[in-house]
């Protein structure tokens, strides 16, 4: 927690963070409507959304609604997540990582290697959902797509979906493992202990001036 | 209990058996169609329109005898007409009465996401439940066949039903019974397989080397059996599928995919945790926030 002394660094602006949220909560709903159809034992699901009907209904809008709202935050992030030289040495490391034991990896900057991988890893899934999502959104496409593709896109969709649950399962733990880091999201600041911990580099560039006695 | 047909050997988007305990003890049944009796007459399309009080569009001509040109929601069987030049020269007039194949391992059942909404009985009869349809069009994905449809005004999913609510009270479908050249014949499938033998061995004795019995092995048989004068070219009957099977994307998307998915979801969790248990979280101290004052002042 930050002192009375230090001021609190800027990680997400308002605008940064509500473009999450309703990421992260379109991710949340098409999670529970999709598994409500891609499993049997998870079908009461459905009755969160008023019915199978209703659920195979919203599933695709909730789908728009998060592919257009990622593609505002992943342009944002781009830049920041291009994979450097320190980021592999970080990734060689990966049992320092996993220990908490920081001092032995290299100084990064505003994202670690774990989380440029997630990145690019959403950015292919979400393209890979919206369109396989489309040619299976059988009100409005299918009728244009050959049986063929749309039994392969039905595979895909599912198979995209499986990777970006998992990613997802991981970002969030990867939140609530690493203190300080769902209140980034939250209130849009860190101290500046955990900027120079977790992101040295990084806290180097915005870490100036931090001091107000 | 009355009102309960005890009966469902499969019931789609579902984890344990259905009641069952009623068997088809008479044997299972089937629809034989020969095709080499049909007249393309178009009885059978009539029958089912009025047992079912369906009504399709007028459409236009499209140039051959099909009418309607595909099946619809309201077309649940339609003649197919095919012109075939065999290799003697002569046309042969290849007519075949489409609609649902009732297969013994159904497409439609195993892609279908709706507790209930396609249910197989004992007799191999595979009927939708439309009040528990959702609509996201998966049979048509699982169908090896290209039969169900998609109703533009209620987004349920429509098929042929081999009359189940014919049958279920001793009466043959309704195609079935307007039949007027006997193409059209229904019973046990062990009855039909045995008449088509018959039909099959006349056919051959009459110059049609290669009649047979269109009952496909890929989707474990079918309730809805032809017999074809070319059965070593099932395709030429409209595009009959040679050797039809459910596709291998949507055997894996409906089979060995889900309980592994989720298997591996839930792992995921478990591990997460077991971290948090065992290594516990990463957190900031008051060291580290002396360390980056010491820094900050550094900085340039």
């Amino acid at each position: 927690m930050s002192t009375p002394n230090t001021k609190e660094i800027v990680r997400y602006t308002a605008g940064t963070r509500i473009n999450h949220w309703i990421v992260a909560i379109s991710f949340v709903l098409l999670a529970l409507s999709g598994l409500a159809l891609f499993h049997p034992a998870l079908f009461w699901l459905s009755n969160l959304f008023g019915g199978g009907p209703w659920t195979r209904i919203l599933h695709p809008f909730i789908g728009c609604i998060m592919a257009a709202t990622f593609y505002l935050l992943c342009v944002k992030f781009w830049r920041d997540n291009f994979m450097q030289q320190r980021d592999w040495i970080w990734l060689q490391k990966f049992k320092d990582v996993v220990g908490n034991r920081e001092e032995n990896l290299p100084e990064i900057g505003r994202y670690n290697a774990g989380q440029k991988l997630l990145f690019f890893t959403l950015v292919v899934c979400l393209i890979g959902l919206l369109l396989s999502g489309i040619v299976i959104w059988r009100v409005y496409f299918s009728e244009f797509f050959s049986i063929g593709v749309i039994r392969a896109a039905s595979l895909l969709h599912a198979f995209f979906a499986f990777i970006l649950i998992f990613a997802i399962i991981v970002h969030i733990y990867a939140g609530i493992w690493v203190k300080g880091s769902i209140r980034a999201m939250t209130r849009g600041v860190v101290t500046p202990g955990w900027a120079w911990k977790h992101h040295r580099a990084w806290f180097r560039e915005v870490g100036k001036g931090i001091q107000s006695k | 209990m009355p009102l309960q047909s005890l009966d469902i050997v499969r019931r789609s988007a579902t984890t344990l058996p259905e009641p069952q305990i009623r068997g088809a003890h008479t044997g299972q049944v089937a629809k034989l169609i020969d095709t080499t009796k049909c007249i393309g007459c178009k009885a059978c399309q009539v029958a089912c329109m009025e047992w079912n009080d369906l009504r399709d569009e007028i459409g236009t001509c499209t140039g051959h005898y099909d009418n309607p040109h595909d099946l619809s929601e309201h077309s649940w069987t339609l003649m197919r007409f095919a012109e075939y030049e065999n290799p003697k020269g002569d046309l042969e007039w290849l007519i075949r009465k489409d609609g649902c194949m009732h297969c013994e391992d159904p497409g439609c059942l195993k892609a279908c996401p709706s507790p209930g909404a396609i249910v197989q009985y004992a007799n191999g009869i595979v009927d939708f439940q439309e009040e528990n349809c959702i609509g996201c069009g998966y049979c048509v994905t699982g169908c090896p066949f290209d039969v169900p449809r998609i109703s533009k005004k209620d987004k349920k999913a429509y098929k042929c039903t081999l009359c189940s609510d014919r049958v279920g009270v001793g009466l043959e479908p309704a195609c079935v019974k307007a039949c007027p050249t006997g193409a059209i014949v229904f019973g046990t499938k062990e009855d039909m397989k045995h008449h088509a033998e018959e039909r099959i061995e006349d056919l051959k004795s009459r110059g049609f080397d290669q009649a047979g019995l269109y009952d496909p092995a890929g989707v474990g048989g079918t309730h809805v059996m032809y017999v074809l004068h070319h059965a070593d070219q099932p395709a030429l009957y409209s595009d009959l599928p040679d050797n039809p099977k459910i596709s291998p994307a949507v055997r894996l998307w409906k089979g060995a995919a889900k309980p592994l998915a989720l298997f591996a979801m839930a792992a995921t969790a478990a591990v997460g945790f077991l971290h948090y248990i065992g290594i516990g979280p990463n957190e900031t101290d008051e060291g580290d926030e002396e360390a980056a004052r010491r820094e900050s002042e550094k900085l340039p």
